[in-house]
């Protein structure tokens, strides 16, 4: 006990400091979680109010290009004028839902697919000899070494009519002519399970490599046969996993706008590519904004669900 | 926020601003592909002034930036009917003519043409102008159609006959403006009409052929007309003389040819402008002046193949370039050319909306 009053009093300085931090109303605690909030904070609330602010304003060409919400009359009398005309006019046009149902729906069967193909490589590396699981997982991350433009761009040289995987189907004998694979949702598709795989497999591989291997062997023990075992104890257990994984891939997915500009056909319609134009073309930064914020929503609804269901999963142990 | 910040960050990059002599730097927006390997060392050589040469391929980007403001940069190189509005939001500064001696250099027809866009040439001068018209493989159209009539928009606005071409791959810009006036002259329409009936024409026709385009893309074709991937473009004068280069040096028999259709073409002018907030307005002038000289100018399409505004620099330009009918048009060609204006915004949306459906077909 002696022990505390001496490192105490070398210290006066600081608890000096700490108590009036205390005082204040921040604690040891409060510090810590003070860099990360800051953080939220700037570049993330700011930026979403900015956003939500120049959504409720009216278009008008020049430096910026909208209205001020705020303005200042003559007699000192301040107004504020909140549009919600912009979020009228997305719901007057089915271009906008239509592109945010193809971009929920380009998602969801992105996601599928990663999942289909992350699930057997996660299960491969977690069930590796432990030597070789950090080279594997090495393998998985290593695409992210090249720059992300230059691994989608990669992909024109693969699938366009003279590429390689076309020559090397002629060269086989297996087709006569090429197959127009580029500028198509299936490129797309390609793309982005291509792009987004590895935030599929690590999440599944973290559930997987904590999987207790005695309850394989209990359930083996029991006569289960192997698709039963994996039914009924790995696949649930790797459930958090499953959704981690599927989270990481369907929220990048919706938004996904260099995939599609770039392997995509011109009849894929995408929330991104919408944006673009807005913000672009019709230089409306409000419709822009508000087509930014509706996407927010779009995206925060699944979210939720999946976190839930998450949340269901975690419980039930 | 941007406000507080964005001058913050500039006082820390920019020692000391607001002194009497500028820094010796100049940051340059310019499209990509459009200058001169030498010209920026042969600037720096002379004058001591560095440049930070950035890049683009959408006239939209560079406006977009603008209007945000604290673009950073000191001469940008919008399209005509761009400039024209950004003009009028008040986005560039007025040229200082008494620091730009080489002025005298420039085409007076090239010079009236462009004060459509900025009347009495306040605020631009071109830096090279060019059209919009129909790159093609040669022995690609040949094969499928004979008598192609390559030099007619009927290449791409008769179903039956661009139909031909929907297997080898047709390209088409992805700039609306200037896609739908060419619907709108070939309906033999005014290009630049704002009526929403006309607009309608034109959709009517983009969606005629529509089965037969195989994407819409503003630089994609130039790599693909070049190696064989596509057979027919609606594109860039010189970017279609780039596909063109790059086929004869890859030497795998693919021949490149660049016509301006006889119904007309846009003639567009990309100009050299000083935004009002530019960092350093003096050597933005000096950045100017030195590519209005005739021999650089010259350089510049001898390298780019672009036409320059540059009545001085036409001596020194290769004789292959300045007789080439589709580089310099002359004639009727000439004639039928057309340039555009700026829409108004409510006019761009229906605009912007309607090649969404051409585009996509929803």
């Amino acid at each position: 006990m002696s022990e505390t009053a001496t490192s105490a009093s070398p210290w006066r300085p600081w608890r000096f400091l700490s108590r009036r931090l205390n005082a204040i109303g921040l604690t040891g605690k409060g510090l810590v979680i003070l860099a990360p909030t800051l953080w939220l904070v700037v570049f993330f609330l700011v930026p979403l109010v900015i956003v939500g602010q120049i959504s409720l304003s009216l278009m008008a060409y020049g430096q910026p290009p909208y209205e001020p919400l705020l303005t200042f009359g003559a007699d000192g009398t301040v107004q504020l004028t909140l549009h919600l005309s912009n979020f009228l006019f997305l719901l007057s046009d089915s271009l906008y839902i239509n592109a945010y149902l193809s971009s929920l729906r380009v998602a969801f069967v992105s996601t599928v697919i990663a999942l289909l193909i992350g699930y057997p490589m996660a299960y491969y590396i977690a069930r590796a000899p432990e030597k070789y699981r950090h080279l594997l997982l090495m393998l998985v991350i290593l695409p992210f070494w090249t720059s992300f433009l230059l691994r989608v761009y990669a992909w024109i040289g693969f699938l366009r009519g003279n590429g390689v995987i076309n020559n090397f189907l002629m060269w086989t004998g297996l087709i006569d002519a090429p197959i127009t694979m580029l500028q198509t949702d299936f490129a797309v598709y390609v793309g982005i399970v291509y792009t987004y795989l590895p935030f599929m497999i690590l999440p599944l591989y973290t559930s997987l490599v904590k999987l207790d291997g005695t309850l394989l062997e209990a359930s083996a023990d029991l006569g289960a046969k192997p698709l039963r075992t994996f039914l009924s104890v790995t696949l649930p257990l790797s459930m958090p996993g499953i959704i981690a994984g599927s989270m990481l891939v369907f929220i990048p997915a919706i938004g996904e706008y260099v995939i599609p500009a770039l392997l995509g056909g011109p009849d894929t319609l995408m929330i991104g590519r919408v944006l673009w134009d807005e913000f672009f073309s019709n230089r409306d930064w409000p419709v822009a904004s508000a087509v930014a914020v509706a996407m927010l929503i779009v995206v925060v609804v699944p979210i939720m669900l999946m976190q839930r269901a998450q949340d269901a999963v975690v419980e039930r142990r | 926020m941007r406000r507080l910040i964005a001058p913050a960050l500039g006082a820390l990059l920019v020692a000391t601003p607001a002194l009497a002599q500028e820094e010796p730097v100049v940051n340059v927006y310019n499209w990509s592909d459009y200058i001169a390997e030498d010209t920026i060392a042969k600037f720096t050589a002379e004058t001591g002034i560095q440049v930070n040469y950035d890049v683009f391929d959408s006239n939209e980007v560079v406006e977009a930036r603008l209007l945000a403001g604290n673009s950073g940069y000191d001469v940008v190189v919008p399209s005509g009917f761009f400039l024209e509005r950004q003009i009028q939001a008040g986005l560039f500064q007025p040229l200082d003519k008494s620091k730009l001696p080489n002025l005298a250099n420039m085409d007076p027809e090239i010079m009236e043409a462009t004060a459509v866009h900025d009347p009495d040439n306040t605020y631009s001068v071109d830096y090279m102008w060019g059209t919009t018209g129909l790159g093609y493989n040669v022995a690609a159209i040949a094969q499928r159609m004979p008598d192609a009539p390559t030099s007619s928009w009927d290449m791409v606005f008769d179903p039956e006959v661009i139909a031909n071409f929907a297997d080898c791959g047709v390209a088409v810009l992805d700039a609306p403006t200037e896609m739908i006036a060419a619907a709108l002259n070939y309906l033999g329409l005014d290009p630049n009409s704002e009526d929403a009936d006309d607009l309608a024409q034109a959709e009517a026709l983009w969606l005629s052929v529509r089965p037969s385009i195989r994407y819409f893309h503003s630089s994609q074709y130039i790599d693909d007309l070049g190696n064989g991937e596509i057979c027919l473009a609606v594109g860039y004068s010189g970017d279609v003389f780039i596909a063109q280069a790059a086929a004869a040096e890859a030497d795998a028999g693919v021949e490149i040819e660049y016509s301006i259709p006889e119904e007309g073409a846009v003639q567009w002018f990309d100009l050299l402008a000083i935004p009002a907030d530019a960092p350093h307005p003096d050597n933005a002038h000096k950045f100017i002046n030195f590519v209005l000289d005739a021999q650089i100018a010259a350089d510049i399409t001898n390298y780019v193949y672009y036409a320059s505004g540059n009545l001085a620099a036409l001596e020194f330009v290769d004789d292959e370039i300045k007789n080439d009918p589709a580089i310099y048009p002359v004639g009727e060609a000439a004639e039928k050319l057309f340039s555009l204006r700026a829409h108004t915004p409510q006019f761009d949306r229906l605009l912007t909306r309607s090649w969404t459906r051409i585009r996509t077909g929803r």
